[in-house]
């Protein structure tokens, strides 16, 4: 009980240093931060979405890239249909992303392991593919934006508005992810990653419960490609790539599977990481894969568990 | 007394080996039913099939008057079929309480839907009394918040018939519940079992000889994928046929 109310006070002071951040950055003429900073928080959004999927559901995934790209790519096909409001695109690209992922784990969830890691890759793979080929979709050049989405009575065009609607996301599906972990459905998806068969002998609807995970994962993945879309100004195929997938499995690994804050504290280091190199080497790619490697080997429940942050799976 | 339970005429076979072939059995509500055979003559395979984690080639599956031939292992416990498995198969990082709550949770006609996501689970007391009554049920109350990892292996097989018991089936399969044990173990279990008669239907696989004459109401003999007896557990002792097939060696 105390450990979970330090816990949640430390989280506040978080919060609240996350929220002022923007505006310390503006006094002191440092805008260009607040732009990666909303990068980091989009894709802490995204890497916490697949870790759900990875560590809560214990289905490891290889192709989370086709739903940020969803997202991404209803986000910017709606704006050139000229529907700029993000109450039409982010809800429908959610809606997307989630028939899709309920379709794609239809199929995938028939198998596992690497069979699982493959079949999500291949299908996609397949919707990069597809994507690419369509004229309307902007091709290999992608889609951009005209403007960024309309979030009446937000206005997003300000740099320090995105910023504030990424945080306020991102820490809605930590508290989400928090009262999940506890609830019920929390308790069925432990039991599954320690013991697929006995759940399915006490009756539990084992390809049921890992769908509804791997397709929530997939929509929270969705809006936080409608976010990055807005942010980058543009859909483009590489958020669809198989890369992309890899380098969110990547965060979630750095950050610490099934750590509530894994795919937060992953996304923060890589792309922190990556800023702070490009500025020193060419070759920042290859300390990234140092740095990974380490974490692998030395700590393998990731930064989370180097923290000391609490174990939520088990 | 009416079957609750009944197979017929069911096959399966293995590449050229047929694991079941034929098998006609019935199980009758409130019983417990042995089932026995020298190793290979397909009683696992035959759990397997009745239990739903492997579908028969041909023949018949019915429980309470319908046919579940088809159904998945899943909806087969919710009509009330759960099994037990041979080798231990709890949750080693989950505590006892959480393993039985777990069990208890399953339970969607008593306890509705594990598609929750926002109430904390732990807050479901009804849910958690049950669960505890179960582990005091067999002798387990005092380790409720002991990893399942971290407890013997005779207490783990007592978990085990815990959690399959509370999923409240109307016919309990047990696979080897003896597996393993030590004699102590094995008595506290054996009567365990024993205290399940009359109130739970038990189709009972044990190699265990002792145990199985002095605890069934009804005995059946599967040889090479075949009934070839079953009745009362005199009659079976003493059958002609069954006694060819141990060699007269086993049967106590």
């Amino acid at each position: 009980m105390k450990a979970s109310r330090r816990e949640s006070s430390l989280e506040m002071v978080l919060l609240g240093a996350a929220l002022f951040l923007p505006f310390a950055l503006q006094a002191i003429g440092e805008d260009y931060y607040i732009g990666l900073a909303t990068r980091m928080l989009i894709f802490a959004l995204a890497a916490t979405s697949l870790n759900f999927i990875v560590g809560y559901g214990g289905m490891v995934a290889f192709g989370h890239a086709a739903f940020f790209g969803i997202g991404a790519y209803v986000v910017a096909l709606l704006m050139e249909q000229g529907i700029a409001s993000a109450w039409i695109a982010w809800p429908l690209a959610l809606v997307t992303a989630t028939l899709a992922a309920l379709a794609i784990g239809a199929v995938s969830l028939r198998t596992r392991g690497v069979y699982f890691i493959m079949i999500t890759l291949a299908f996609a793979q397949m919707i990069y593919y597809i994507v690419i080929s369509l004229k309307f979709a902007g091709g290999d050049d992608g889609l951009p934006l005209a403007q960024r989405s309309a979030l009446v009575p937000f206005d997003l065009a300000s740099d320090t508005v995105l910023y504030c609607v990424s945080l306020a996301l991102l820490a809605a599906s930590l508290l989400a992810l928090k009262r999940l972990a506890a609830s019920r459905y929390g308790h069925a998806l432990a039991g599954l990653r320690q013991n697929e068969m006995r759940m399915e002998a006490l009756g539990y609807p084992v390809r049921r419960l890992k769908l509804v995970c791997f397709a929530a994962g997939a929509a929270l993945a969705s809006l936080a490609g409608a976010l990055f879309a807005n942010q980058n100004g543009m859909a483009s195929p590489a958020q669809l790539y198989w890369t992309q997938s890899g380098m969110l499995l990547v965060m979630v690994i750095l950050g610490g599977v099934g750590k509530r804050y894994g795919g937060v504290l992953g996304a923060v280091a890589l792309l922190g990481i990556e800023e702070i190199l490009a500025r020193i080497t060419e070759h920042s790619h290859f300390y990234v894969g140092i740095a990974l490697l380490a974490v692998v080997l030395f700590a393998p429940q990731g930064l989370a568990g180097l923290f000391g942050l609490r174990a939520r799976t088990r | 007394m009416s079957p609750i339970f009944e197979a017929i005429a069911l096959k399966r076979h293995f590449g050229g080996l047929w694991a079941a072939n034929g098998v006609d059995l019935r199980v009758a509500e409130g019983e417990l039913h042995a089932l026995i055979g020298p190793n290979g003559a397909g009683k696992t395979t035959l759990i397997h099939l009745i239990s739903g984690g492997l579908r028969p080639d041909s023949g018949r599956l019915l429980f309470d008057g319908a046919d579940i031939t088809r159904l998945s292992m899943h909806a087969r416990v919710a009509r009330g079929i759960t099994r037990s498995y041979q080798i231990t198969q709890v949750f080693p990082r989950l505590t006892l309480l959480e393993n039985a709550r777990l069990a208890v949770q399953a339970r969607r006609r008593d306890f509705g839907t594990s598609f929750r996501f926002w109430r904390p689970a732990a807050a479901d007391y009804p849910m958690i009394e049950e669960a505890e009554e179960w582990l005091g049920r067999v002798g387990l109350a005092e380790k409720a918040g002991t990893l399942a990892g971290d407890i013997s292996h005779g207490e783990q097989r007592a978990l085990e018939l815990a959690m399959a018991l509370a999923t409240r089936p109307r016919m309990l399969l047990l696979d080897e519940p003896l597996a393993g044990m030590g004699p102590e173990e094995s008595e506290h279990m054996a009567n365990l079992i024993a205290s399940l008669k009359g109130e739970q239907t038990v189709l009972l696989v044990e190699h265990d000889m002792d145990i199985v004459f002095r605890l069934a109401d009804r005995v059946s003999v599967l040889v090479a994928g075949r009934i070839i007896a079953s009745g009362a557990p005199e009659e079976v002792r003493t059958h002609e046929e069954v006694r060819r097939a141990y060699l007269g060696d086993e049967l106590p």
